[in-house]
């Protein structure tokens, strides 16, 4: 996990307009104009896709999960192989209000999907977190693992594999009704829920307890000589990316009308974690770009070839892995570079 | 007399699985203790050299001995074709750079063998004496594992002899204690690593051959059981080749004693007894504390 | 003839002509195929694919005038989403006539809200768990529930092989409860007794069979019922019972015609021999319209290739397409197509088949068969008895989530 360290100098008020470094630290949560671009982009893709409404809906449920696991693997260093924990969590909590006809308007379930998500990311994050590496990686993967086979014995709740059909969500406001042919309501909604996740977990990253959890990452012998609760970060960090993934999850349930097994499955874990390294981590946008280019490949070599479209993808990721440093988003800023250097120099 | 036969049942069944678990495994264990390289590509290895296994005899019609020597010399070749150019380049990358690496390679094999062999699976027919069942005396076995726990017990001495007392195995024990120092010593890790990545591919191909009469052989293998060969490494402790012995000996038999007694808790104890041993010991039973 | 008559008779032909030209193009009829083209159900799609091309090429003239084409996606993993996302681009964006496939059953339960507001019919091939065709009113099962095999092999266990007490071993997953429960029903119902049921592992990875059938072994029943997926589960299967010696302990393992799969049975190798499955196909049955099928698919797809009840699904639920395309003139319309199915009625390569025009699904005969060595040295299928006209039985007794919903 090595990246390279901003030199962290002492932004005096003196200083700042001499210290290259200073200005970069002071300026660097500014809104930069390409930022409005992606939602743009996912503005225009309503009217300009009106078929594609259902595809482009499971690309930013997507996009948040990756976001979430950003936050805990990108930020704090958490490696996970176990994130699709909470999106089960989240996606369950959601299935199950509805399937009993419990609750079904659909902003509260969402946070009552974080919430059950954040609680099991904080029980599990207290016991886990002491551990990392290897360890961390099959702990975390086992207690996925373990939720989902719990949720198979508990079929007769949970339906199993065959899962819990027809999930009557409430129209959004009162109003808006989700129509399973022509998903705009979904797509619509989705894009709003995505959006107030991200303004937040920019929020958040920019604020110092992010600083601090990049802290944690870089070094936290460090951070624990400096007086940081190390541990405790950690986990409420861990407690903020599981609520994430919740929300991601409950969206995947409502959006779908089903729930089953598949959301807690170790498939959909790696697949989330491949999307974020294939992106880059750490970086906010890598979640978007690496999921815009796995799920947008899957999808139409899928559609060319349904029965080897893997080896496309596999080709890709090795490409990446090979030539790029920190995915798609680290190969571009080292062009950039390159291409800033060269008309630097004459 | 009864109670000693099911005890023996018990212990043989649990074995022979552990040691499927264990042949798998190994090559895993000391690639990623040696060079901490994540190589999860590891399963797609096993599967490949089980396809040669499988194919040089139900095409070929090699027997059996011969096509597991196929199987481990074909693997081994490949990996050291694939270590070259391209593990080697991301040694000193990041885990999960290494990560996207071995998943896109486990991808590409999956597609390719689904293009070259097809989606079904691939049986293994076993010679027949390997079949049926054998009188130990006291009681009838599956004859297929009581040659597989031989074969485990025979490959686990081999290691061990060969990582004790030659000096290539000194120089990887070495290595895995203290990389920077063994370089310094004058140890070609590079080199090292190319050995060890050969051999280990070669006996995750021998897995993926030995084990198709319990696991199955298809291009979905390399993922399927991808987790219980992390699951035997990480509770044997990187880089133990008698600690992932242990260990895969120990999960099978006790997968084995709970699901004979207890079947209706599913496969929810392999996970339970993980995270119970990895809580209390998270650089595995037998891994060294550093690591 | 004069002249002007001519010329008046050939204008007629034209414009006769130039009026049909838009029927002429309304002649292609669009399929759109889900089935999992990769991951582990892989196999059965390629079986699936060739069963439906097949029943095109063996009967060219049922399907005339009509063109049929396929749309092809891949369901991917059984999550209900991936299959959702590629139904809704083939209603909204290919504009297909009908929807076919469907392995898993999540997918189907997923896709149910879809089918329903799609209005087209939707023949589900292959899933089979048996209340899926309650949950949308296009859905039309040619393929089976588990219910079909399971209770009739529950009546055959009690009555013909006079089973006193069975022991169930399944795969924990919805199609295996199913098989517990239909298999439970068809034997209690007739004086036999489960004395165990052993959940063995789960669907995906094939487990070590043997603490379960060991445990099995000593519980000493009459039968043993296993129900697993089709394919490597079913070889892992055979295999333990056979290494186990169960047979010299005077059990008998019986289970659907999913554990002797036609395409896998020669993998078991002499494992299997004395195996005795229910089910309502296999490629050795004895009739005109099957050999003319299996010759038909040995031809064209290898003379070591062989069709199977995966096959079979496909093969008639492509006659009910065509059936249904013939019906409604090319039109396809939802209702009327699925109308036409009600009661339709086919000479198929397992046997005469009906749709039940109350549930829409599948009627059919069973076949108890035994695994037998031929003279050839290959294993074959040799039925032994034969249940006609067999009824989901859940649907029927309306039990669980199989009652209508309210």
């Amino acid at each position: 996990m090595s990246r390279k360290a901003v030199p962290a100098g002492p932004a005096t008020t003196a200083g700042r307009a001499e210290n290259p470094a200073a200005r970069i630290l002071i300026g660097r949560h500014r809104l930069r104009w390409w930022e409005v671009l992606p939602w743009l982009a996912a503005g225009a893709f309503y009217f300009v896709f009106r078929d594609y409404l259902g595809f482009g809906t499971s690309l930013m449920i997507t996009i948040l999960f990756a976001l979430s696991l950003d936050l805990a693997l990108g930020y704090a260093g958490i490696v996970t192989l176990g994130h699709a924990a909470f999106f089960g969590a989240g996606a369950y909590t959601v299935g199950l209000l509805a399937f009993h006809n419990i609750w079904t308007e659909p902003i509260t379930s969402l946070m009552l999907a974080a919430l059950a998500a954040a609680v099991v990311g904080f029980v599990s994050g207290l016991v886990l977190l002491r551990t990392q590496g290897l360890t961390l990686l099959m702990l975390t993967l086992c207690t996925m693992a373990l939720l989902q086979e719990s949720a198979n014995m508990a079929h007769d709740y949970t339906g199993g594999f065959d899962g819990l059909p027809s999930l009557d969500i409430a129209p959004v406001f009162g109003r808006f009704e989700f129509n399973p042919l022509y998903p705009d309501t979904q797509y619509l909604y989705t894009l709003a829920i995505l959006f107030a996740c991200f303004v937040f977990v920019r929020t958040l990253v920019y604020s110092p307890f992010g600083q601090s959890l990049t802290g944690i990452r870089e070094n936290p012998l460090r951070m624990h000589a400096i007086g940081a609760p190390v541990r405790r970060r950690l986990v409420v960090c861990y407690t903020i990316s599981a609520a994430l993934a919740g929300i991601a999850g409950g969206l995947w349930a409502q959006t779908n009308a089903y729930v089953n097994l598949s959301a807690l499955d170790l498939d959909r874990a790696a697949t989330v974690l491949i999307i974020l390294i294939l992106g880059g981590y750490g970086r906010l946008y890598g979640a978007f770009v690496g999921a815009v280019t796995y799920m947008t490949l899957e999808h139409f070599l899928a559609r060319i070839y349904p029965t080897a479209w893997q080896l496309g993808l596999g080709l890709l990721l090795v490409a990446v892995a090979l030539y790029a440093q920190n995915g798609i988003l680290g190969l571009s800023d080292v062009l950039w570079r390159r291409y800033r250097a060269r008309r630097a120099t004459p | 007399m009864n109670v000693a036969i099911d005890f023996a049942s018990i212990l043989l069944g649990g074995l022979a699985a552990g040691t499927v678990l264990f042949i798998v495994s190994v090559g895993l264990s000391v690639t990623m203790g040696l060079m901490g390289f994540v190589n999860l590509a590891h399963g797609a290895f096993a599967m490949f050299g089980g396809y040669i296994i499988v194919l040089a005899m139900n095409r070929a019609h090699f027997s059996f001995p011969v096509a597991l020597a196929l199987g481990f010399l074909g693997t081994a070749a490949l990996s050291v074709i694939l270590e070259q150019s391209l593990y080697r380049r991301l040694y000193r990358a990041g885990e999960l750079d290494q990560v996207l690496l071995t998943i896109g390679l486990i991808f590409i094999f999956m597609a390719a063998l689904t293009i070259l062999v097809g989606p079904q699976s691939q049986p293994l027919q076993l010679p027949p004496e390997l079949g049926g069942q054998i009188n130990l005396g006291f009681m009838q076995y599956r004859t297929y594992s009581i040659f597989l726990i031989c074969v485990g017990a025979l490959i686990v001495i081999a290691i061990w002899l060969a990582f004790e007392r030659t000096r290539i195995g000194a120089q990887i024990r070495a290595t895995v204690d203290n990389r920077r120092m063994a370089e310094s010593l004058g140890v070609n890790v590079d080199r090292l690593f190319t050995i060890t990545f050969a051999f280990g591919s070669g006996m995750a191909a021998l897995g993926g051959g030995l084990g198709a009469e319990f696991l199955g052989l298809d291009p979905q293998y390399a993922l399927k059981y991808l987790v219980y060969f992390l699951i035997a490494v990480s509770v044997g402790g990187l880089g133990s080749v008698v600690g992932v012995y242990y260990a895969s000996l120990l999960l099978g038999t006790l997968d084995f004693v709970l699901k004979l007694y207890l079947p209706k808790g599913g496969t929810i104890f392999i996970y339970v007894v993980t995270i119970l041993v990895l809580l209390w010991r998270p650089q595995g039973l037998f891994g060294r504390k550093s690591a | 003839m004069s002249k002007p008559v001519m010329a008046a008779i050939a204008a007629l032909t034209i414009s006769g002509g130039a009026a049909f030209a838009p029927a002429a193009l309304a002649q292609e009829v669009k399929v759109g195929v889900i089935l999992p083209y990769t991951g582990i159900g892989a196999e059965f799609a390629r079986q699936m694919d060739r069963g439906m091309e097949l029943y095109l090429k063996l009967n060219p003239d049922q399907v005339k005038p009509y063109t049929i084409t396929f749309i092809k996606r891949d369901s991917k993993a059984p999550s209900g989403a991936e299959a959702k996302i590629a139904i809704q681009e083939l209603l909204t964006q290919d504009k297909v006539d009908a929807l076919a496939g469907w392995v898993y059953s999540p997918d189907a339960i997923a896709s149910a809200p879809l089918v329903t507001a799609g209005k087209k019919l939707a023949v589900i091939m292959n899933a089979g768990t048996a209340f899926i065709t309650n949950l949308a009113p296009d859905y039309v099962r040619t393929s089976f529930t588990m219910w079909h095999a399971g209770y009739a092999l529950g009546v055959a266990a009690a009555k013909t092989l006079h089973a006193k007490t069975a022991v169930v071993a399944y795969s924990d997953f919805p199609p295996g409860k199913d098989s517990l429960e239909a298999f439970k029903a068809g034997f209690e119902a007739n004086g036999g007794k489960v004395i165990d049921a052993i959940p063995a592992g789960g669907g995906g990875a094939v487990p070590d069979f043997t603490p379960f059938f060991q445990r099995a072994k000593d519980e000493k029943p009459d039968v043993l019922f296993v129900f697993v997926p089709a394919g490597d589960h079913a070889v892992a299967v055979a295999k333990t019972y056979n290494a186990l010696g169960m047979r010299a302990a005077g059990i008998k393992l019986i289970g659907p015609g999913d554990i002797t799969q036609d395409i896998k049975l020669q993998d078991m190798g002499d494992a299997a021999i004395g195996l005795i499955t229910m089910h309502h196909y296999n490629a050795d049955l004895d009739n005109p319209e099957n050999k003319r099928f299996v010759a038909a698919w040995k031809k064209n797809y290898g003379a070591d290739s062989t069709p199977d009840f995966t096959a079979i699904g496909a093969y008639d639920g492509m006659a009910a397409i065509v059936h249904a395309v013939q019906a409604t003139k090319g039109k396809m319309d939802g209702d009327a197509a699925v109308k036409s199915l009600l009661g339709w009625k086919f000479d198929s390569p397992q046997g005469p088949i009906v749709i039940d025009p109350e549930t829409r699904d599948i009627v059919m005969n069973e076949y108890l068969a035994e695994v037998v060595k031929g003279p050839d040295g290959k294993l074959h299928q040799k039925v032994i008895g034969q249940i006609d006209h067999v009824k989901d039985e859940c649907k029927a007794q309306a039990i669980g989530p199989c009652a209508p919903k309210k």
